[in-house]
């Protein structure tokens, strides 16, 4: 028996259903993340597990307990806010020990923890500041350390990191990350940053218009995405649309340039199907795998430590390629001509977007 | 007249002065309406403390009769005395309830800030008679007794005070973000007490402020609904009763009164500071 466990877990308003039929079972210690983009459900998700939303069907149980109808201040959750949420009117130390007091710790009890959490977020001197006089990352150090403060069964983030500037977007998502695995606590993480997901994520439930599109490891939602969605999503995507040619030895074609992937093709010769290519799949010049696809440059960024090229190789098929930025590397010319190359096992045949068979083309036709 | 001479003169050295500190340029016509709005309301003022210092040769005799008066210092008393009742009976019905509308349903809000807008639609005679007819015939007899008066007297402020202390308090909750300190709260274990008690009354503090501000001028000033209750000892029919008897002493008796009265505000105002200067920085912010 895992220690959250949503399921069949589903939400309606009205007429709108913000979740439906979500299945999740979390381990203890697990650190979890929803992602997906605006409007999927992750919100309401965290949520109706946090108490503040009763699902329309399904249940909620935690480390054995049926809490689906539970009130919010009567499940052992804590909650990090995307705006902080730190109460105006109580310095540093008494929000941070606001979950004790209300559970009627001792004072010198409380203040004892209070202080061991600041430490931990690296506030120890800020103790009787208010809220208004610490920068936004401090601010939502303290949020953290408070939700932290009365030993929740689970921690709960609602993109805690989104109002911040990227620089401490970055170091504080390392500092959430070491507090979890110092403490143990099972999290749950919710984002629409897929850098911020795979970074810090054990598991990665991937979500769309309400649905759980995939859940798994960083790198197998990065390597393996279950459906088309899921591999437009995480990270950058070349979708080629290819014409079989040879379906038994993975022959394809895409505007009239023959290429090959390792595995046979389960559509019929001649039907179009959509493979996807990560940029970093892809290599400039010939040398980059066997097979090679000539077209002209069509633009050309310069994104710090990489170099992401464009290149159009038939009207309206545009491939996208990711060259690191070395000194020797020499840019190519907007318009020149250019050759890519990619492996046999690079393409992704994409699952979930529709196979155009020729028979329906006759039939447009 | 002395009023007029004398008066511009005053502001226009304060004006200056201003000018010369740190308002290097500023709108001509932005200065007048100041000067204006400062006229308006200071103006009856300095009039009404002419008018009471016409008693010679003795310019202060007005001013000795009403400190030897035992009856204005009751009168004051009492009215202040409903006036904190008066104030602290609407925050306990105005506060929960403006939290529970703007949390739980907004869609509600136009429909209660209308209600509480009754008493400007509703002459106060017609409400002091309503009442009246009501608790003066059974099965709730209150207006026989002193105390039930006092009870309805109050009842009838606490309505009065329903426009200022709503739209006071509203205004304080727009300022959080109250939904989010909410789940906050309970996310952290409190209950809907606590929550009221220690996260929302404390962050409406200035609006609060205000709002009791208001209602304490309304009750002592108030005359109409304690006069029909026949609370004469309340100030406002207390000053009524003087000016029809004495010249000068009504005209010393309000000075005096709004002297009092914003003295007492500032010291309720002054002590909630004591405790908790920071939050007003906070909400100010
Ligand atoms: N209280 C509500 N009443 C009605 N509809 C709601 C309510 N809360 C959420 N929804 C709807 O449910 C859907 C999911 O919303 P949710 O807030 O969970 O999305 P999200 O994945 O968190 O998006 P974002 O990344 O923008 O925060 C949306 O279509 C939203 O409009
Ligand atoms: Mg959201």
């Amino acid at each position: 028996m895992s220690f959250l466990e949503l399921t069949g877990v589903q939400k309606h308003f009205g007429p709108t259903v913000a979740v439906e039929d979500f299945n999740l079972a979390a381990e203890r210690g697990e650190f979890v993340s929803f992602l997906g983009p605006s409007g999927c459900g992750k919100t309401t998700t965290l949520r109706m597990i946090a108490g503040f939303e009763v699902p329309t069907a399904g249940a909620i149980v935690l480390d054995g307990t049926d809490i689906t109808h539970r009130p919010p201040n009567r499940r052992n959750v804590g909650m990090v806010f995307q705006s902080y949420a730190l109460f105006p009117n109580m310095t540093v130390g008494d929000n941070v020990g606001f979950g004790l007091k209300v559970r009627k710790r001792p004072g010198d009890q409380i203040r004892k923890r209070v202080g061991e959490l600041l430490e931990l977020v690296h506030l120890g001197d800020k103790m009787a500041r208010y809220p208004y006089q610490l920068s936004g990352g401090q601010q939502q150090r303290v949020a953290l350390a408070r939700a932290l403060a009365f030993e929740p069964q689970v921690l709960l983030l609602d993109e805690p990191l989104s109002a911040l500037d990227a620089k401490i977007r970055v170091s504080l998502r390392h500092e959430i990350r070491a507090i979890q695995r110092q403490l143990g606590i099972t999290t749950v993480y919710v984002t629409h940053d897929q850098e911020e997901a795979l970074s810090l994520s054990d598991r990665v439930v991937v979500m769309s218009e309400g649905r759980i599109e995939q859940i798994g490891s960083p790198f197998d939602v990065y390597n393996f995405p279950a459906t088309g969605f899921v591999a437009s999503f995480v990270g950058t995507l070349n979708v080629l649309p290819a014409v079989v040619v040879d379906p038994g030895g993975g022959g394809l074609s895409v505007a009239g340039q023959a290429f090959r992937i390792n595995r046979p093709i389960s559509a019929r010769t001649g039907s179009t199907i959509s493979l996807a290519l990560r940029p970093e799949m892809v290599s400039l010049g010939e040398a980059g795998g066997e097979n090679v696809l000539r077209g002209t440059v069509a633009d050309v960024s310069f994104l710090g430590s990489i170099v992401r090229i464009r290149i159009q190789v038939a009207e309206g098929v545009v491939v996208t390629v990711d060259e690191f930025n070395e000194p020797t590397l020499v840019l190519p010319q907007l318009e020149a001509s250019a050759s890519i190359s990619f492996p046999t096992e690079g393409p992704l045949v994409l699952e979930s977007v529709p196979v155009i068979e020729p028979d329906d083309l006759i039939a447009e036709a | 007249m002395t009023i007029e001479t004398r008066a511009p003169g005053v502001l226009d050295s304060l004006a200056s002065s201003g000018r010369r500190r740190r308002l290097p340029r500023i709108n001509p016509f932005a200065w007048l309406i100041f000067i204006l709005g400062v006229l308006y309301f200071f103006l009856p003022l300095v009039g009404t403390f002419i008018h009471s210092t016409r008693t010679r040769p003795d310019i202060f005799l007005a001013y000795r009769q009403v400190f030897a008066d035992s009856k204005f210092f009751v009168g004051l008393g009492y009215s202040f005395a409903v006036g904190v009742i008066t104030i602290v009976v609407s925050l306990l019905i105005i506060v929960p309830t403006a939290y529970w509308v703007r949390l739980k349903v907004p869609r509600l809000r136009p429909v209660v800030e209308f209600v509480t807008l009754m008493p400007f639609v509703i002459p106060p005679v017609v409400l002091v008679f309503g009442l009246i007819r009501v608790y003066s015939s059974k099965p709730l007899v209150l207006t026989a007794t002193n105390i039930g008066s006092d009870f309805v007297l109050v009842c009838a402020y606490v309505i009065l005070s329903f426009p200022y202390m709503y739209r006071a308090v509203d205004t304080g909750l727009a300022a959080i973000d109250v939904r989010t300190l909410t789940e906050a709260a309970q996310s952290l274990g409190a209950g809907w007490a606590r929550i009221l008690w220690r996260v929302i009354f404390p962050n409406l503090r200035t609006a609060l402020l205000s709002g009791a501000f208001l209602t304490m001028a309304i009750v002592i000033g108030e005359y109409t609904i304690a006069n029909f209750l026949a609370r004469t000892q309340a100030f406002g029919p207390y000053l009524s009763l003087l000016g029809r008897s004495q010249p000068y002493t009504p005209a010393a008796v309000s000075l005096i009164s709004f002297g009092l009265t914003w003295l007492a505000m500032g010291a309720i105002a002054f002590l909630g500071r004591g405790a908790r200067t920071r939050v007003q920085v906070a909400g100010a912010r």
